[in-house]
Parts: C-alpha cells; structure tokens; sequence
C-alpha cells in the first residue's frame, strides 16, 4: 500500500444517501482476477446510459468537476463486501471520500487500499456540498494526521476519527499482513492451547 | 461479568489484545468462492507467504456458474476464467474444493451449514457479506473484504475492534402466512439501512427459539442489510439436532462433548447490550419491498409511503413507483425463488405447497433455484420438482443465479422481478431491473397470479 499524504484538492459532489457497492462497481465487472483497472467501470450504470453514451449530468462526468476527493451522501458503501469497490475509487484516483456516515465493511475495504473514508457530522456535509456546488473550485484539506478537514476558503473544519493503529498503517503505508505475520508465534500457541 | 453469546465467542478467540489498537482475533473456518479470493492468492504469491491452515478453508464456486447445463463448459469467458483460478489456486495451495459438478457444490452460505462445517461457536469468514447467514448457529460470522481474504490465508487471524452489541428481540405468535423472511424485512423497514452498522446484532425472543435452523439462517442472511455486520441466535436443542450426524460436524463422543459447550455459550441473563429493541410477532404481516433498498419495506397491504427526500424520490423513480401507490395488482413478469437467503428445502416446500394444483400464470418467467446439490437432490426425493413441472414452473440447477446479475441469469431492464433474494439496489438483478424483495410463500403466489396479491387472503 502507498504511504496516504494530506490531500489538498477540488472534490466532486455525489449527494445521494445510501450508496451501495453494487452502484460503486456492478457485479458484472467482478470477473477480473487482478486488482487493477476498475476504476473505468466505477458507477458504471449511473455515469453511463443504457445505449453506452456519457450520462452528462453525473457529476464525475461534469467537466467542472474533479478532484481527488469524493464528497457523497448518508451510509456510503452499504451492501456488498466487494473491495472491488474500493479497487475501482482507488484506481479512478480518489484517494478520498468524505460522507456523514460509512458502512463497516466498505470502511475497512478502503482503509486496506489507501483510500481515506473521512466521517464528518451531517452539517459539516451539508456545507461541504453546498461550497462545492456553488464553486466547484472549492479546495479541502484533509490533514491525516492532526485528524482534520478543513474547507480552504473559509477555514471552516472539523476533527475526523480514525483509529491510532490505523492511521499509523495509512501514514506509512504498512498492511495488516505484515502485522499479523510478526505474531505466528502467538497464534500458533494460541492454537496449541485452544486444542 | 455478565456476557454475551458474542462476548463469549469472541473472547474464546482472541490471540492478543494491541494497546489502543484493534484485537487479533483467531478464525475457526474460512469460506472462500471465486470472485473474492483471486487476487488475495495472488498477493500471497507475491510475497511467498504461504496459506497457513489450508484445512481450515473450504472453497465452493457460486457466483459466475450458469443455473443450465452445468455439465458443459461455462460459456462466458471471464467467468469461466475465474471458476478456473480458484480450481488451480485451491490444488496448488492443498485447499478442499467443491466446485461445479461436486455433490456438495453449492452457494456458500448454503452448502457450509448443510455440510456441517459451520458450527456454533466457531469463528467463521468469507469474502461475501451474506456470510452472516451462520450466526443462526451462534457462531460468529461475518463477510470481509479481500485484503483481510488474504490476512485470514497468511495467519488464520484477523486484525478487529471489537464491535458494539445489539439485541433485537420478537416475542409473540407469528400471524399465518408470515415467514421468517417477513420477520427480517420487517426488522429491517422498522429499523432502517444502516442501524446495526458498528454492531454485532444478536435475535432473541420466542420467535426465534421457535424457527427453524433454515429460517435462522434467512434472519442472520440479512443482518448485513441493516449494517450489522453478523446476526447471532443462541445455539439449542434446534441448533444440535442440525449439526449432528452432518458429515462435516464431530461424531460420536466428540459430537457429545462439544454439545456441552455449546449449551454454556448463550447468553447470561441480565448481561447488558449497547443497543436493544423490541418488536411485537403480532405486528408482523408478510413483507415487500417497493425501493432500492433492503429498509425500504412495507406490509403487503399498505400504501407506500410519504416521503419528501431526494434519495427517497430518487429510488421510486427507478422503481417506477408512485408515493401513497399500492402494490396489490402490481403486474409482474418475473419470479425468482433462490439465493443464500432463501434456496433451502423448507423455501421449496413453501412454494411447493401453495403452487400445487395450480398453475403458473402465462405473463411469468419463473427461476427456482436451490441453494445447493443436495438441496436440488432433496427437492427430487420428495417429489416437489413433479409439482413444480406440472405447474409449469422451470427448476433450475444451484447457484447464485439472479440474485447479483453475475452469472447468465438476469432480470431485462425495466421489468419487477419479485425475488427471494437479499437486496433490491438499482440493477442488482440485471442493468435496470426492478426488485421486489419477498418471501417464498409470496414469491410464489405472484408467480401463480402474474401479479402481486394480498396473501393473506388467499390462505387456507
């Protein structure tokens, strides 16, 4: 996993509550074995229309937006476990999402690919969205590690939570298997025990 | 201290405990299929670690496989590619495979339970988030992601905070035609989306002591629905029953001994949750969903509701859907009674017993699809497949089938599907499908009416 560093980026709106994985990447597209290039079929059936052509009021598809944050609406990721969904944020160049409230799995999913799921409190959503929709060249800072993000025209911010373990992972770079990997011994004496 | 059936099981696994960090919890059973693992093995192999306990793994192929012909070769060229990288990735790596063609093949959440692998008490992971469905046992059961795939394959062990508890409680007499189905989509419309999310969710109350395992495991399927990542019932005399004599559960004394443990595992009285609720049996009626998600759910005879949202208004777009609209007369042209939620033999006996002596209405196609090969051989064995064909309904072979418009088995778009299945989300069942989730007894009256009906008022 790369090492995350603090993003200072435009951000692409998504205010829908509820997004699921299979909005994120459709099943259909899980057939690869790799990890890599999933991110040309991320919301596939939403920035596209059914006979292939660019669905133009998508937002990722509005050319005034880009960015590398993703700012989406209430209970982002639910549904599926597929990392796949994480694989295709990651891959299409999010290296965050921002949203009120993440499903467990999603969370974790993207926690293990360098994908940073920013909570924030429903008001301070609202004026994400709000900001970005009214200049899309709005600019947000997420600082990992004073736990902070910050709307860079007003200075508004607010603290975000990421647990210390994790965050040092994502700051270095560092995946659980190596971890886990340093503790064999335990778990092979655990075993013994157990049985 | 007072605990939990969960503080229980998860205490009983812990390997070590990192200051201020998450717990490395120690995973009895691991369940792998072929969309999830092939890049956890490739990681493996990039690193040369090996998989640590390939016994403790059992791997099924589910997902890609067609529900016709499965003797012949998988026509679609991906899926067919993946069904073949986990065979060679399951030989090279000395895992048990029950793949296409295997007695035992079946959809995973199916096929571990019938087998006997999934026990209670145990840790157990999948790379699928339906793999809640084995908290019926009172095991600890959830779905990851595939990196934790590949952690569980290197060290058997994954890094976790221990989540929160919730109690969900249902005491009372369930009303005729209500199904353990209803039960969890009711649960779900009242509790919403994403309420369990940071729980482990335990069901409690007469209700569930009083279902089956194979209702249990239609509850437990569809905690993640509500953002628990598990459901649990405490194991008992229903549970051990289950369990034994399967060829994969402990025999004989072994057998005797681990039922003594299971029997300490439920939970202490007065032992405290973080979250509880409780319901009323009598307030539960058989269920539809008429949104793009699993909380979007109302009793068969009520209106939709009203609701001024934009993601509200959004999801009954797609549906084609009015507020205050009901759904009774609702014409549909697809029928699907299958996936981990509901493709067991009890679900085929519920169709079976309504669909006998009439016949499928000519506006439906209808897919029955077990959950497994011994489900489909069971189903043969009690003469339900001669009910099915003389109703003109077509059983089809085990899979996942149209539950995740994965394989060849698809809903066209802008057609209702009602389905048995966990998740309406937009074009789950195929690009621009409509999903009404339901339970069997329903799925299958519609499928005999080409319209959704009031059900409770076609009982005997």
């Amino acid at each position: 996993m790369e090492p995350f560093i603090n993003i200072t980026s435009t951000a692409i709106p998504l205010p829908i509550q509820n997004i699921d994985t299979d909005q994120i990447i459709p099943a259909r597209f899980l057939k690869a074995t790799t990890r890599e290039g999933f991110g040309e079929n991320l919301f596939r059936d939403w920035r596209y229309e059914k006979d292939g052509s660019v669905n133009t009021s998508f937002p990722l598809n509005n050319i005034n937006y880009r960015g590398q944050i993703l700012v989406a609406g209430d209970n982002f990721g639910c549904g599926s476990s597929r990392e796949h969904a994480a694989w295709a944020l990651h891959d299409y160049g999010f290296k965050v999402v921002i949203s009120s409230f993440f499903a467990d799995i999603f969370k974790g999913n993207a926690l293990n690919n360098g994908v940073l799921p920013v909570q924030v409190s429903a008001a301070f959503l609202e004026t994400l969205l709000q900001a970005i929709e009214q200049d899309p060249n709005t600019v947000i800072e997420v600082d990992l590690q004073h736990e902070k993000v910050t709307l860079k025209a007003t200075n508004a911010s607010e603290h975000f939570e990421i647990n210390s373990y994790k965050k040092t992972c994502m700051i270095n770079g560092y995946d659980d298997i190596d971890f886990l990997l340093s503790n064999l011994a335990a778990i092979e004496t655990f075993e013994e025990t157990k049985n | 201290m007072k605990k939990t059936l969960f503080d229980k099981v998860w205490d009983a696994h812990v390997v070590k405990k990192i200051e201020d960090g998450p717990q490395i919890l120690y995973i009895d059973k691991h369940l792998i299929h072929e969309v999830t693992s092939p890049q956890a093995f490739n990681e493996l192999e990039q690193r040369s670690i090996p998989v640590f306990r390939p016994k403790q793994i059992v791997a099924t192929a589910d997902h890609n496989t067609p529900t016709i012909d499965q003797h012949l070769p998988v026509k679609d060229e991906m899926s067919r590619k993946q069904l073949a990288q986990l065979a060679v990735n399951c030989e090279k790596n000395d895992i048990p495979l029950y793949g296409l063609g295997h007695e035992y093949n079946g959809i995973v959440h199916v096929m571990a339970p019938e087998l006997g692998f999934t026990q209670p008490g145990m840790t157990i992971v999948c790379g699928d988030s339906h793999t809640s469905t084995h908290g019926a046992f009172g095991s600890i059961a959830f779905g990851i992601g595939t990196s934790q795939v590949a952690q569980v394959f290197a060290s058997q062990c994954l890094l976790l905070q221990k989540p929160k508890s919730l109690r969900v409680n249902v005491n009372g007499t369930l009303r005729p035609g209500v199904l353990p189905k209803d039960v969890i989509l009711y649960i779900i419309s009242k509790l919403g989306t994403n309420s369990g999310t940071g729980y482990f969710c335990e069901y409690a109350g007469n209700v569930f002591e009083e279902m089956s395992m194979e209702g249990r495991m239609t509850v437990c399927n569809m905690s993640i629905e509500m953002g628990a990542r598990g459901g649990m019932i405490a194991p008992d005399a229903t549970t051990f029953d289950y369990v034994k004599g399967r060829p994969f559960a402990p025999q004989g004394a072994a057998f005797d001994k681990k039922v003594a443990y299971w029997k300490t595992l439920a939970t202490d009285t007065d032992a405290v949750f973080d979250q509880e609720y409780h319901f009323d049996a009598e307030d539960i009626a058989p269920m539809i969903t008429y949104g793009t998600n699993p909380g979007m759910g109302i009793k068969i005879s009520e209106p939709i509701p009203q609701d001024t949202s934009k993601t509200f208004e959004k999801s009954l777009d797609y549906m084609n859907f009015k507020k205050g609209q009901s759904l009774i007369n609702q014409a549909v042209n697809y029928v699907f009674i299958g996936s981990c939620t509901n493709s067991r033999i009890e679900d085929f006996r519920v169709a079976a017993q309504y669909i006998k002596g009439k016949q499928k209405a000519s506006n439906v196609t209808a897919w029955l699809v077990p959950g497994s090969q011994q489900v489909a051989q069971q189903i043969k064995e009690e003469g339900l497949n001669e009910i099915f064909e003389s109703s003109g309904f077509q059983l089809r072979q085990p899979g996942c089938s149209a539950c995740l418009a994965m394989n060849d088995d698809k809903i066209p778009e802008g057609e209702y599907c009602v389905s048995t299945s966990n998740r309406n989300f937009e074009g789950r069942q195929g690009q621009g499908s409509r999903t009404i989730l339901a339970s069997p007894l329903v799925a299958a009256a519609t499928a005999v009416h080409g319209k959704i009906i009031d059900i409770t008022k076609h009982l005997n």
